[in-house]
């Protein structure tokens, strides 16, 4: 079997230093299997979001050891980190487009890192992801003559342009209504199962819970239940 | 969501479309280096372009500054090129000045002997003494008076040759006859139509009246408005001075003599009290004098400074609020993968663009300046390509200077605070 795309040890991690310091995750295991979608829950102030941070090499790690698509994470240069972020999807709460871009636009900034594609192909690339999340009439429009839901579409589409590896979700509904949040975690799903992209969500949405094909639930910068990979994703759900 | 019901389909690349492998996200190639410079300059212009207003004050901001620069080194390079063109006007192999003359406007007279002394070396064909002093010009039309420059000189020997010149030498022999300079400004009267009119005509120089005999062209300096030019003897009948001196020393050389050479010679021939100096040195003798031995020139570049510590303030502003208004998107773009140096090179490209199309315009408008400003004032503004060039590196600095305090604010694009 492959390597695991997120294998974290004992992660331990704490904000502030001397008198403020304070811990909030604590000795971390989890492993993601290839293609598997994990939700992550639990209540806030947990450590959810610095535990994606970690993983998604937008924070510098304490202690334990984290392999991510490969990379050592502990100890890695920033250089390194760049680098792993360009093959991790990464989806927002607020969908965080540029005003100034077209759907299309902000779609191909995610392949605008890659050497092997030209304009041409980034443009056509990022023409079929749109139409793949149903936005194939909205291409040319900015973010500002889109809906909330279709936003986050576009933010979707953008996160799974660049052929990632893993896909990190923070709260991606939070800011959407019932009906558009289901849509855009249900399109995320069916993308990356097609693909065989991993997916770590975090969410507190219970009506998106039916996505996963498992669910880790933390508790004051632990890991209370889920920690074990019950079956391994990889085929469409 | 029907439309979207089978996505799968839609992915070319999707693997069980195609029976590969996952994509197996592994490190891609790095982009061309004209993309790494290409892409962040392209995306710099959207960024710039979205926002009408601010990009219209940035603009404006740039164009100010060019237009100021443009002005002050515009009219700096106009007083120093006016300053010397009674001795640019001159044409001579080799001069001889008294070593304390500063300006010709006030002449350190030296010994007239010298001139006559030249003439030992066997290459010094002619040498010829010039007399500098300023009198009183009553304008003709108004009766007003105005301080004017007379050059007296020996006309016929050909030393010294203003346009126009040549033509009167002999009229300018007979007594109290004088040439007067169709370029200089307009308050001494309107001369050159006169003469056209009437053909010479008598015009009052201090208290003395003189007959007009024809027009030469020198044009005004800083210290003299106008010239008038006369014979030797013409001169001492205006001016009263030492039979024994002179201001200025014009010598003409022999077809073909080593110009360089003979200034040796010449200096170790004669004593300390003269200067031998080339046509060149003399001109720019009397440059260094207005520009080190004034405040003229720290006057104009210190309003240079101004205008690019204004302008640079502004374009740091405008980048700074482009940063801050979108440090969220900056921060994602950092999430995306975007490094700190790519995204520095949106900020200098936006700095670089500023830079464009604020100076473009500037140009054109301080053309159109140096036009009626010089019109309105005879000053010679003018555009010289070099001089073009030299502003737009100073705006370019100005703006990367700018763009290099504003790229610190990308520090507080944090993409860990994106969650
Ligand atoms: N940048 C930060 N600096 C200091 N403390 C932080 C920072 N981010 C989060 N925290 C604290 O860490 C704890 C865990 O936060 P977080 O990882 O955001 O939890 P969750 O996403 O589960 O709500 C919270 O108590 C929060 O206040
Ligand atoms: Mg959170």
């Amino acid at each position: 079997m492959a390597a695991p795309p997120v294998d974290l040890k004992s992660i331990t991690f704490a904000y502030g230093a001397g008198e403020l310091r304070r811990a909030v995750l604590r000795d971390v295991d989890l492993t993601i299997a290839p293609g598997e979608i994990v939700l992550l829950t639990g209540p806030s102030g947990s450590g959810k979001t610095t535990l994606l941070t970690l993983i998604g090499a937008l924070r510098a790690m304490q202690d334990g050891t984290a392999r991510v698509l490969g990379q050592e994470l502990s100890g890695a240069s920033e250089a390194e980190r760049v680098r792993l972020r360009r093959r991790i999807g990464f989806i927002f709460q607020n969908h965080n487009l540029l005003g100034f871009l077209t759907a299309r636009q902000n779609v191909a900034m995610a392949m605008e890192l890659d050497g092997g594609l030209n304009e041409t192909q980034r443009l056509k690339r990022a023409g079929e992801m749109l139409e793949a999340v149903g936005l194939a009439d909205h291409a040319e429009k900015p973010p500002s003559q889109l809906s909330g839901g279709q936003r986050q579409r576009v933010a979707v589409a953008r996160a799974l342009a660049g052929d990632p590896g893993l896909i990190l979700a923070d709260e991606p509904t939070a800011a959407l209504d019932k009906v558009s949040g289901q849509e855009v975690v249900h399109l995320l799903r069916d993308l990356a199962k097609g693909r065989g992209v991993p997916i770590l969500l975090v969410t507190h949405d219970p009506r998106i819970l039916d996505i996963a094909d498992r669910i880790v639930a933390m508790e004051d910068g632990r890991i209370v239940s889920g920690a074990q990979e019950a079956t391994v994703g990889g085929e469409a759900a | 969501m029907n439309e979207i019901a089978n996505p799968t389909k839609l992915l070319p690349w999707a693997p069980e479309r195609n029976g590969e492998e996952a994509p197996a996200a592994a490190a891609k190639p790095a982009p061309a280096l004209a993309d790494a410079l290409r892409l962040p300059l392209r995306l710099a212009w959207r960024q710039l372009r979205a926002e009408k207003s601010r990009l219209f004050a940035a603009m404006a901001g740039v164009m100010f500054a060019s237009v100021l620069v443009f002005m002050q080194l515009g009219f700096r390079g106009a007083l120093f090129d006016s300053a010397t063109n009674l001795l640019g006007a001159m044409r001579a192999d080799i001069f001889l000045v008294h070593p304390m003359t500063d300006a010709s406007f006030r002449p350190e007279p030296l010994p007239r002997v010298r001139a006559y002394q030249t003439l030992a070396d066997p290459d010094v064909e002619l040498a010829v003494p010039l007399y500098l002093a300023q009198s009183t010009w009553r304008n003709p039309e108004t009766g007003r008076r105005r301080a004017v420059q007379l050059i007296g000189l020996d006309a016929g020997a050909g030393a010294v040759d203003f346009p126009g010149l040549a033509g009167i030498v002999e009229a300018l022999k007979r007594p109290d006859t004088l040439a007067f300079d169709t370029r200089s400004r307009p308050e001494f009267g309107p001369i050159g139509r006169l003469f056209a009119e009437r053909g010479s005509f008598d015009v009052q120089l201090g208290v003395r009246r003189m007959e007009l005999v024809g027009l030469v062209e020198i044009g005004p300096s800083f210290g003299a408005d106008g010239n008038v030019v006369m014979s030797e003897t013409n001169f001492r009948r205006v001016v009263e001075r030492g039979a024994s001196n002179t201001d200025l020393v014009a010598i003409k050389l022999r077809a073909g003599a080593d110009r360089a050479a003979v200034r040796e010679r010449l200096r170790a021939l004669l004593p300390g009290d003269v200067l031998v100096l080339s046509h060149e040195e003399l001109v720019a003798h009397e440059r260094s004098y207005w520009e080190n031995g004034t405040p003229i020139g720290f006057i104009f570049v210190f309003g240079s400074l101004m205008g690019l510590v204004v302008g640079m303030v502004i374009v740091y502003q405008i980048l700074f609020s482009d940063i801050a208004s979108h440090i969220s998107e900056y921060a994602t773009l950092k999430a995306m993968g975007y490094s700190n140096g790519y995204l520095a090179r949106v900020v200098m490209g936006s700095a670089l663009i500023l830079a464009i199309i604020g100076f473009v315009p500037g140009l054109g408008l301080s053309w159109l300046l140096y036009d009626m400003v010089g019109k309105a004032t005879f000053l010679p503004l003018v555009m010289y390509p070099s001089r073009a060039a030299v502003v737009f590196l100073l705006i370019f600095g100005m703006c990367a200077i700018a763009g290099m305090l504003a790229v610190r604010k990308l520090r507080d694009a944090n993409p860990a605070d994106m969650f």
